[in-house]
């Protein structure tokens, strides 16, 4: 079970799996499984009650309603929101998966004896809180920041570019410097673990660099790529943080809206619902991810 | 000019010279081995001659084409790894098609290829076999069709057995010198094992920290050595101490203390002597025998294996046992070692 649970970890998206009769790998998971259940299971199901629950009174008081999630699934703003988030956490998950794989190759295959530091240090930036780095966008691509006061002082331009803040661009910016070491990690594990005379013998066997690349390391690292890719996209498609800090209007994403359920509108209810609605969009959007994934994998042989 | 050529090579690890100045000449056709303890730069040579490491100098050429600056994948030898590196994402027949996919061949053409080759090293009937679904012996033939059905001018096969049971090792043994002879392909092959190497080679060179010591065929390199670690490498011996007493045409007589005087031919010393010179004299030891010779001694210890026994004889005032192998019945009481002149080996005597 320990070699599993390892290999799954470092495997990225492997799920520990049970061999025949060992129940002792339960008993192992077992205090993992009671937290998770007090802090995940718990909530979710009290998210549930209230998603079912008539807007003004205690929790479903008077019997459950569906009226939240025709609300939710009937108001084309809502819609609007959730192809929003997807069509930014997508831009995202790809720019940093296309960010992250070269970094985590460079120092798999070639960065010899110094791996180590070259990890600590692809990982300095994220030592800093990740408000701080948020803000710190803020501060490059703001209307009186170092972007534009650059620009504007050495003349190229006169008044400050709009389009730098407050819009899905800066969201996509800021999302993906922030998740880029997650996606580094997975990645560079899985180069890592590729035997090396695998890559010899397709080059004895006839393949130059760039076919031994397509043929032999990317298929055998795409654990580790699906693994970046989920670790990116099923945060970043709920992330409120950053577009309420850089996206302004045009930049909001579900989860701001949920957030206002909860809060300034006090619609509990509503804000259940759509909070599981979007949980079910991305598990669904996740395991078709993995599926397709999959399929790509076998047939690109 | 010979198929495969080696010139003077040297191979530098930092300062380590794991590769000093080898020449080495391998027939077209030939099946032959590169034998040496571990870590005496065997590996490095055959990387060197597919292309994985590059020389620090010297030349290597393969059918009179110098191979310096030609990248691996573009050298037309194949390689059978230690590891056997078998692409785990591929089943056994994509993996044994791995190489031919670019070279044109129609979908028809390929398949027969393919099939063929696992026919060859047989494994008819395997091609949807995932990698991990196998067994150490059949990925090892996975590993030998994929690199044979480049049809390559040269294989370099590196230890390809050592990672089988003995029974099967001996097995593959068989069966990869069968598959040179009927193919006809010319095989390099590196191992630590004396008996792999003896039987499985034409020619074999003995290597022993980065030099070539002697290159030889089997039965040679046995009754032949050229110098006391090839003769200590290949098999068992028995030395002894001498000094050329007098040399008279093709007859020698050398003092070897307490064996006596003993004859020795001329053409047993492959070096110059001259009288007085200090030599090493060697007896295998199923060339002694233990009754009707003229140096005493007794039996110390003895193992029965079957065929033969194998003894320790002591001789007074020799601290080292004789190593002797007989099939004659078991020697009671004290002995009298004697071999035939013609079987003594001589070796020149380094400090
Ligand atoms: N990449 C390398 N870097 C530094 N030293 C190396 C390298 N490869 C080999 N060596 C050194 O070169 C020498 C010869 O190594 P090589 O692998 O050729 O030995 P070998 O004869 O194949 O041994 P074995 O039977 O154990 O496989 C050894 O001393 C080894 O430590
Ligand atoms: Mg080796």
């Amino acid at each position: 079970m320990g070699k599993s649970l390892i290999s799954g970890f470092s495997g990225g998206v492997q799920v520990a799996k049970a061999e025949d009769g060992n129940d002792a790998g339960y008993l192992l998971l077992s205090p993992t499984l009671a937290v998770m259940a007090l802090t995940l299971a718990a909530p979710l199901a009290l998210l549930f009650l209230y998603s079912l629950t008539r807007t003004t009174g205690p929790v479903l008081e008077g019997g459950a309603t569906l009226a939240q999630y025709a609300e939710v699934l009937g108001r084309e703003g809502y819609r609007a929101l959730f192809w929003r988030s997807l069509d930014i956490s997508a831009v995202v998950t790809l720019a940093t998966v296309a960010l992250a794989y070269p970094m985590a190759y460079f120092v798999a295959f070639h960065a010899g004896r110094r791996k180590f530091l070259w990890l600590i240090a692809l990982t300095i930036p994220f030592w800093t809180s990740y408000l701080l780095r948020v803000f710190a966008w803020k501060i490059i691509l703001g209307y009186g920041g170092v972007i534009n006061s650059a620009l504007i002082s050495i003349g190229l331009i006169s008044a400050p570019l709009e389009f730098l803040l407050y819009n899905p661009f800066s969201v996509v910016v800021t999302l993906t410097h922030a998740w880029a070491a997650f996606a580094i990690l997975p990645i560079y594990v899985s180069l890592e673990k590729i035997d090396r005379s695998l890559l010899e013998a397709a080059t004895d066997l006839g393949d130059g660099p760039l076919r031994r690349f397509l043929r032999i390391t990317l298929p055998l690292s795409m654990p580790g790529v699906i693994g970046a890719a989920l670790l990116v996209f099923v945060p970043t498609t709920g992330d409120y943080v950053t577009p309420t800090l850089v996206g302004g209007p045009q930049g909001a994403m579900i989860a701001n809206i949920i957030s206002v359920q909860f809060d300034r509108v006090g619609n509990w209810p509503l804000g259940a619902a759509l909070a599981l609605a979007s949980m079910a969009v991305v598990g669904v959007l996740a395991m078709l991810f993995v599926a397709a994934a999959r399929a790509a994998a076998k047939a690109a042989r | 000019m010979s198929f495969l050529s080696v010139t003077r090579v040297i191979k530098r690890f930092g300062d380590v010279e794991a590769v000093k100045a080898v020449d080495l000449e391998v027939p077209r056709g030939a099946f032959f081995a590169l034998l040496g303890p571990s870590g005496c730069g065997k590996t490095t040579l055959l990387r060197m001659i597919a292309g994985f490491e590059q020389p620090d100098d010297g030349v290597i050429a393969i059918d009179g084409v110098a191979m310096n600056g030609v990248p691996a994948h573009q050298r037309p030898t194949n390689m059978v790894f230690q590891s056997y590196a078998i692409f785990p994402h591929l089943n056994v027949f994509d993996n044994v098609a791995y190489g031919l996919r670019r070279d044109g061949l129609g979908k028809d053409a390929l398949r027969a290829r393919v099939e063929a080759m696992l026919a060859t090293v047989r494994l008819e009937g395997m091609g949807a076999r995932r990698a991990d679904q196998l067994s150490g012996g059949q990925r090892q033939r996975v590993a030998l069709a994929r690199a044979l059905v480049k049809q390559p001018k040269i294989l370099l096969l590196d230890e390809p057995l050592g990672a089988l049971d003995k029974r099967l090792r001996e097995q593959m043994q068989v069966e990869l010198r069968a598959l040179q002879k009927s193919l006809g392909i010319t095989f390099l092959l590196v191992t630590h094992d004396q008996e792999e190497a003896l039987s499985m080679a034409d020619h074999i060179a003995v290597m022993n920290g980065g030099r070539i010591l002697q290159i030889a065929s089997p039965r040679d390199l046995y009754e032949r050595p050229n110098c006391r670690e090839v003769a200590d490498f290949i098999g068992e011996i028995n030395f002894f101490h001498a000094s050329v007493k007098e040399i008279a045409g093709d007859n020698v007589t050398c003092n070897a203390g307490l064996l006596g005087i003993v004859p020795v031919p001329r053409r047993a010393f492959g070096f110059a002597i001259a009288a007085g010179d200090h030599v090493l004299l060697a007896l295998r030891p199923e060339r002694i025998t233990l009754s009707g010779g003229t140096v005493a001694g007794e039996i110390a210890a003895a193992s029965f294996l079957g065929e033969r026994s194998h003894y320790h004889a002591r001789i007074a005032g020799r601290s080292e046992p004789v190593f002797v192998a007989s099939s004659g019945p078991a020697p009671q009481g004290p002995v009298m070692l004697g071999w035939n002149p013609a079987d003594v080996i001589a070796l020149p005597f380094v400090e």
